[in-house]
């Protein structure tokens, strides 16, 4: 009797220390919370100003913009070699629509959408890109190393389907990869020769390399 | 380049390429301006065939009103999820917003249908009646749901399939709601087997098509 008395108010005793640990874990974690909501929020304010055409707020609120894009990808299971590209084609698209940002609402929830698309998108390729590809050691034993001549001639097989898939670029694109990869031109040369500013040749650049990349991996 | 030299480079052009952007407005505004397009067509369709046929229908047979009244429900609120759904961030249960609405329409339609006592005053559809409902119905729908991906496409859908269902089932709701201002008979079972074909191809066709077109570029 007195056995379980005890072991009630034992039981009672860990209840209410269980109770008060929540309770300091839920008060501990308040200024967590306050400070993220109040980062969301400066976040907020620096994308406002940046929808209005400011750039410093506008870069700024892009590089913190990094770590949260990482965490949304590494929580989506992207490959850590793999969550740089993630980050750089969040970027890219936060660029291109950051007009449906509404002030008004969380911009880490508005990010989150988009990184989390993109990581998806991420994992999807790799997976056909997987499929694809054979693993080295049944490559090693079904295909066997092969005579230079023939080394040769794939190289110069790809080196064609690379100048194809250059032609067939958007004319700005093509121009970039000319310009800065082809003839090996630094930014202000190629700007000055083209009559285009440095910002939109890196970009067409960037662009084309996708495209390429996508080309030749065959990806859509 | 190492990775964040990678990221501030990126940053640093997107900057130099920044511009002001015209924000886009809520998503409510939106469905008001496409839902005034539907207003439109509504009013010239009842100025063409007159409110009264439309009333004397609703008053002998009151579900037909409520079915009327649950497709324009309907649309609004399958107009609202949609472009709900092309803001980033926003909560994928806007798609069930449509769904109250949707059952009071197709539940008030086949109330009429099972109804045994037909009103004199309304006659039940014949097979070339229902055809033209379908063919309405599609035609409608067409230009409605074109509208609505032009819209949505200066908006930037994650869930584009269930975004395009969204478009197709506002603009079959829309038609079905313009159609009833025209329509010259009591709800038969033809004539609602008629409309639920139209309405699922209108959604059929915008979930293949729209969601395509309304893909994450």
């Amino acid at each position: 009797m007195s056995l379980s008395l005890t072991a009630g108010g034992m039981m009672v005793l860990d209840d209410g220390l269980s109770l008060g640990l929540q309770l300091r874990a839920i008060l501990s974690a308040e200024p967590t919370i306050r400070a993220n909501e109040e980062a969301d929020q400066r976040r907020a304010a620096l994308m406002a100003a940046a929808q209005a055409g400011d750039r410093r707020a506008y870069e700024r609120v892009l590089a913190d913009s990094v770590g949260l894009i990482r965490a949304v990808a590494r929580r989506q299971g992207v490959a850590p070699d793999a969550v740089d590209d993630v980050v750089q084609e969040t970027l890219l698209t936060v660029h291109r629509v950051r007009h449906t940002y509404d002030p008004s609402r969380s911009y880490d929830a508005w990010l989150a959408a988009i990184a989390a698309r993109r990581a998806i998108d991420a994992l999807r390729s790799h997976g056909r890109r997987d499929r694809r590809e054979l693993h080295d050691e049944y490559a090693l034993e079904t295909h066997p190393d092969r005579d230079d001549a023939t080394r040769e001639t794939e190289r110069e097989q790809s080196a064609q389907q690379l100048r194809d898939a250059i032609a067939t670029l958007p004319p700005g694109q093509r121009e970039a990869v000319e310009q800065l990869a082809l003839k090996e031109r630094s930014l202000a040369e190629a700007a000055q020769h083209t009559g285009r500013n440095a910002g939109a040749l890196k970009v067409n650049l960037h662009r084309a390399l996708k495209a390429l990349r996508n080309r030749i991996h065959g990806e859509p | 380049m190492s990775d964040p030299r990678r990221h501030e480079a990126l940053i640093d052009t997107l900057g130099a390429e920044l511009v002001p952007v015209r924000r886009l407005p809520a998503p409510w505004l939106r469905a008001l301006g496409w839902l005034s397009v539907v207003a439109v067509i509504a009013a010239g369709l009842l100025m063409h065939y007159g409110i009264t046929g439309m009333l004397r229908r609703w008053t002998s047979a009151p579900d037909l009103a409520w079915a009327g009244i649950g497709a324009v429900l309907t649309a609004i609120a399958a107009a609202w999820a949609a472009f709900s759904l092309g803001v980033p961030g926003r909560s994928e249960r806007w798609a069930w917003l449509p769904l109250p609405p949707a059952l009071l329409w197709i539940g008030a339609s086949g109330v009429g249908c099972l109804r045994t006592w037909i009103p004199s005053e309304t006659h039940v559809a014949g097979i070339h009646e229902v055809n033209d409902c379908l063919v309405f119905i599609v035609s409608f729908s067409i230009p409605l749901s074109a509208c609505l991906v032009w819209l949505l496409r200066r908006a930037f859908p994650l869930r584009p399939v269930l975004t395009a269902v969204m478009i197709g089932l506002a603009s079959a709701a829309a038609s079905a709601s313009l159609l009833e201002i025209c329509h010259a008979f009591d709800a038969a079972v033809t004539d609602l087997l008629m409309h639920v074909l139209a309405v699922a191809l209108v959604i059929g066709a915008n979930a293949a098509m729209g969601g395509r077109l309304l893909q994450p570029r």
